[in-house]
């Protein structure tokens, strides 16, 4: 018989959080996953919202495109606050 | 533990410098405490050896649904009822979870459950013990759940990441286990000279099968020390079963349950507690399938497989039926 198809779940939390991945599940369609993602994932108070997107819809970047895509940053420390030293008597910056 | 005996396909550890190239690159990120994910490159001995390890972990939480669920249209009072439903779900929950991890390794759930039904593939001895009375529902809670919690918390820091958040998600939940099963045989242990029959009868068929359950001595282990190089497996069974030991009795005691060992002592030089020994063939009775209950458990899994058969093809063809409508209203 064919495989029910792999959905990703995402749930937003209480706080005003943004939607985050929680793991997966399989189910024959969206208003399954939904049903299901409630029942395995937020039996707890874990979420107010679910998301539910079809694992094959994903596109990910590839592990081999690691330093090409976030090596770039590691150079650029004067885009944190911290490159830029403030004198000890200056106040609320 | 809930995975017993993975074979990791290692004849020895090799040292780094005996490592291909690409296999020394892998342990040097394990050794720096990298986390592995799904689409990392890694050896084929440690995907399958994970594989083997986490379905084995999966289905140990979906056979162990049944000992305790023979007992909950049985339980005492609609508040056991209702945490034992909660109870089981949750395990329901945690071989879910466990089988998505086991998923990014590029095996399918299906596969995984028909090796199980095949035979093939094992889940952990501790399940096929009957439960005879409602205070063996407390015992499964109190002691195997909290030789579970020592086995799982180390490994929400092993080396595969989707195998560490799944052991996250299941030990938040693991505690209440405990706790539930405790508090059962607290009521037990306070109550009618039968009940406290009950909690001590119980105890001493759950003693030495949960003392085992972490799987025999594995020191000299040569799939242990592979495992533990690639921090799937965090500590020794028999570290594990000393933590577990050294916590258990005192809890026994507080129930004024008597310990069915007579070597069991306390060492005051080591501050450790010392038991006598563990019948280790029938461990190997049990986890080549001739424990209590291999042959009933089995035949319920199958079972509940295959009456289930129709829901999910009919599921599948609402949903196709569905998807066809949208189509034709698109066009």
């Amino acid at each position: 018989m064919k495989e029910w198809p792999l959905w990703e779940v995402f749930i937003r939390s209480q706080h005003g959080l943004a939607h985050k991945h929680v793991g997966s599940l399989h189910a024959p369609d969206a208003e399954m996953a939904i049903r299901n993602a409630r029942d395995v994932y937020t039996r707890r108070n874990e979420g107010v919202s679910i998301w539910v997107v079809k694992a094959a819809d994903i596109t990910a970047s590839s592990p081999g495109d690691k330093e090409a895509l976030f090596e770039p940053a590691n150079s650029k420390v004067y885009r944190h606050p911290t490159f830029y030293p403030m004198p000890d008597e200056v106040k609320g910056i | 533990m809930y995975a017993q005996l993975v074979d990791t396909g290692a004849k020895r550890v090799q040292s780094l410098e005996e490592l291909s190239p690409e296999d020394r690159a892998f342990q040097e990120r394990i050794d720096a405490g990298v986390k592995i994910e799904a689409k990392d490159p890694m050896p084929e001995s440690y995907r399958r050896t994970l594989v083997r390890q986490i379905s084995q972990h999966a289905h140990s939480e979906i056979v162990g649904m049944l000992p305790e669920g023979n007992w909950i249209t049985r339980a005492p009072t609609l508040k056991r009822k209702a945490i034992l439903l909660a109870k089981v779900q949750d395990e329901g929950g945690h071989g879910l979870y466990l089988y998505s991890a086991a998923e990014t390794l590029g095996v399918s759930r299906d596969q995984m459950i028909a090796d199980l039904h095949a035979g093939k593939a094992k889940y952990s001895s501790i399940f096929n013990y009957p439960t005879l009375s409602w205070a063996d529902v407390g015992c499964i809670g109190w002691l195997v759940d909290g030789a579970a919690i020592i086995n799982q918390i180390p490994l929400c820091r092993c080396s595969y990441g989707p195998y560490a958040r799944a052991m996250v998600r299941v030990c938040k939940e693991e505690s209440f286990h405990q706790r539930q099963g405790y508090d059962i045989m607290l009521a037990l242990a306070r109550g009618t000279a039968e009940q406290k029959a009950m909690a001590q009868e119980a105890f001493n068929r759950w003693w030495w099968p949960a003392l085992a359950m972490q799987g025999p001595p594995d020191k000299d282990s040569v799939h242990s020390a592979q495992s533990m190089a690639w921090k799937i497996k965090l500590f020794s069974n028999d570290e594990l079963r000393q933590k577990w030991l050294d916590q258990t009795v005192p809890q026994a005691h507080y129930l004024g349950l008597t310990v069915p060992d007579p070597d069991l002592a306390w060492n005051d030089e080591t501050g450790h507690w010392e038991h006598g020994p563990i019948d280790w063939d029938e461990f190997y009775r049990v986890i080549k399938g001739d424990g209590p209950c291999n042959r009933d458990r089995l035949r319920a899994r199958v079972k509940a497989w295959e009456d289930g058969a129709w829901v999910r093809e009919a599921a599948v063809a609402h949903a196709e039926k569905r998807a066809a409508r949208e189509r034709v209203k698109a066009a």
